[in-house]
């Protein structure tokens, strides 16, 4: 079964993925309002460097962030500074790291849902009384509910999945900066393959049912909606 | 001070130009008539505060814009319905209902809930999901809507414009009804002559971003210097209460301040607010009271302005005891008959339409 390094493996990954999505939500919600509002000249500029996480080989993210997390790098010498250590091999950097990394499987179902609702329901409220604050709470957010499941469950779904950037900035020091899919790949290297099968299993499982739950859940919105 | 709407608005938006000068009565219905594009709903949008427009804006003795101020939307006391009735879906018809009503310090100022779900008859459907309703009760729910968010005015975007012939004579009476029920000033935006010819106590033509002319509806109608009076279609609208009902030959006499007209049929006699419609084309004049003629309806008039409607009609305002009628005759006729301002002539009407009733 699963031993010790195993289970805080498997703890660390879950708690990763949880406060990494937490903090996306919450910090996305009014990067995406924003994006889906203006029409300013830097949206491109932004909307670019949002889905770059996408494209990039996540060793080269891994990388320039091990660089800025570093004692030496701008982040590192800030987190120094402020009395606390390099931030590199640390859960924090994890965090950092997979805040970019999974930045844009939050935003853009975000952006896309507050997108969706349109200039229109917003001016009803409008002209009913509702200030902007009132306006954003009572109907914005209700309505891009479905964005923001979808926007949880890739978030966090996508973080599980996560291996470069982990191995880059985290290293890979069990019990601390040991994720999962880490924790895999050293089983298989040192051919224990049993073990490799039983986390292998669980991450398929959980990220399979992760996405049939938004598909499931998705569809009986949309049902309720026609 | 207009204790009505008082508007002198500008804004210029993708390079169409607004500018429009609107005044209205404290009450009553004022249709902004125009074609599409002319900017009556840009007027709407910047009135309610949807559209930053300069200029100034007071409603029923309030200011709400001037070079000072600018009220933005929620601020202003106004009920809007748009042209798509735009619920919100995830609420059903009373939370809907309820959104305006409780955020609303002027809530009650013309209506209160029950008031408006019975003025509305929206009492079966209260607890239906808002996706699940019909385009008319779609439009009936946005209406009540915006009344309960206590406005003191109320601008309706072309309410029966998307629907179906059967739900815009579903909608009409409700429509009428809050005409006679709110003492509010509403603007209702259309650009189709019957609804004009139906609701409007006013009437201001725009075209262009501009208004053209502001004024009591069948003033407006039959001023000669407007487009309106040269339609295909122009006539005169008349306010008229019913009267007798003769049983036997099925007539009903309606009078007006000019006299009195017989329709076909019983009419019935509770029928506030009720009009007719006298298309110019279908009066024609006669020097002397015709006594042999199958013509009922003939009114004595005297001619107020004539004008000439293309190369072979004349058109010809009359005046009947305060309302203005129109005839279009040819030029033709109009030179036999030597016919000239301030002369009395009858007026012959073939065919009179009841609007409403």
């Amino acid at each position: 079964m699963l031993n010790p390094d195993d289970i805080t493996a498997l703890w660390i990954t879950l708690k990763l993925a949880s406060i990494t999505t937490l903090l996306l939500l919450v910090a996305g919600t009014p990067l995406a309002w924003w994006l889906s509002r203006t029409q300013s000249a830097l949206k491109p500029v932004i909307d670019a460097v949002i889905t770059l996480p996408l494209i990039l080989p996540p060793t080269v993210l891994g990388f320039y962030l091990l660089i800025a997390l570093g004692p030496d790098g701008p982040i590192g010498s800030l987190a120094a500074s402020a009395g606390g250590q390099s931030l590199a091999f640390s859960f924090t950097g994890l965090v950092i790291g997979s805040v970019i990394y999974s930045l844009p499987f939050v935003i853009r179902p975000l952006e896309d849902a507050f997108t969706a609702i349109g200039k229109r329901p917003l001016e009803v409220a409008a002209t009913l009384g509702a200030g902007p604050a009132d306006r954003f709470f009572s109907i914005a957010l209700p309505l891009a509910r479905p964005g923001y499941l979808t926007a949880l469950v890739l978030g966090f779904a996508h973080t599980l999945g996560e291996f470069g950037v982990v191995l880059m900035i985290g290293g890979n020091i069990p019990g601390k900066t040991q994720v999962l899919s880490i924790a895999i790949y050293d089983h298989v290297e040192t051919l224990e393959y049993s073990q490799a099968h039983l986390l292998s299993g669980l991450l398929l499982c959980l990220s399979f049912f992760l996405l049939l739950g938004v598909f499931t859940f998705n569809r009986r919105l949309r049902i309720l909606r026609t | 001070m207009n204790t009505g709407l008082s508007a002198q608005l500008r804004l210029i938006n993708n390079g169409f130009s607004l500018d429009a000068t609107l005044n209205t009565p404290d009450n009553g219905i004022t249709v902004l008539f125009g074609a599409s594009g002319t900017g009556k709903t840009t007027l709407l949008r910047a009135i309610a505060g949807l559209e930053k427009s300069t200029g100034s804006l007071s409603v029923g003795g309030e200011i709400w814009q001037d070079e000072h101020t600018c009220l933005p939307a929620h601020k202003r006391a106004c009920g809007y319905v748009f042209q798509e009735a735009n619920l919100f879906t995830h609420m059903n018809v009373r939370s809907n209902l309820q959104y305006g009503y409780t955020r609303s310090e002027h809530a009650e100022y013309c209506i209160n809930f029950e008031h408006a779900t019975e003025l509305l008859t929206l009492n079966k459907l209260l607890d239906r999901p808002s996706t699940q309703l019909s385009g008319g009760e779609r439009k009936r729910v946005a209406i009540a809507q915006a009344l309960l968010s206590g406005p003191k005015l109320l601008l309706l975007d072309e309410p029966l414009a998307s629907l179906d012939a059967r739900h815009k004579s579903e909608l009409m009476p409700f429509l009428e009804r809050l005409h006679s029920e709110l003492d509010i000033p509403i603007i209702y935006v259309s650009h189709a002559p019957d609804e004009v010819a139906q609701l409007a106590d006013y009437l201001a033509l725009m075209d262009g971003g501009r208004i053209l002319a502001t004024g009591a509806m069948n003033e407006i109608l039959t001023r000669f210097d407007l487009p309106v009076a040269h339609d295909a279609d122009a006539g005169a609208v008349l306010s008229v209460t019913p009267g007798d009902h003769d049983t036997q030959y099925n007539l009903t006499t309606l009078n007006f301040s000019g006299g009195s007209l017989l329709v076909p049929g019983r009419i019935d006699t509770d029928c506030e607010n009720m009009r007719v419609r006298i298309m110019a084309r279908d009066v024609s004049l006669t020097l002397q009271r015709q006594t042999n003629t199958s013509i009922l309806n003939i009114v004595s008039t005297t001619v107020i302005e004539l004008s000439n409607d293309g190369a072979a009609q004349t058109l010809v305002k009359l005046d009947a005891g305060g309302t203005a009628l129109l005839a279009r005759i040819t030029c033709k006729s109009a030179a036999a008959m030597n016919i000239t301002t301030g002369m009395k002539l009858y007026a012959q009407i073939k065919s009179v339409a009841l609007l409403n009733g």
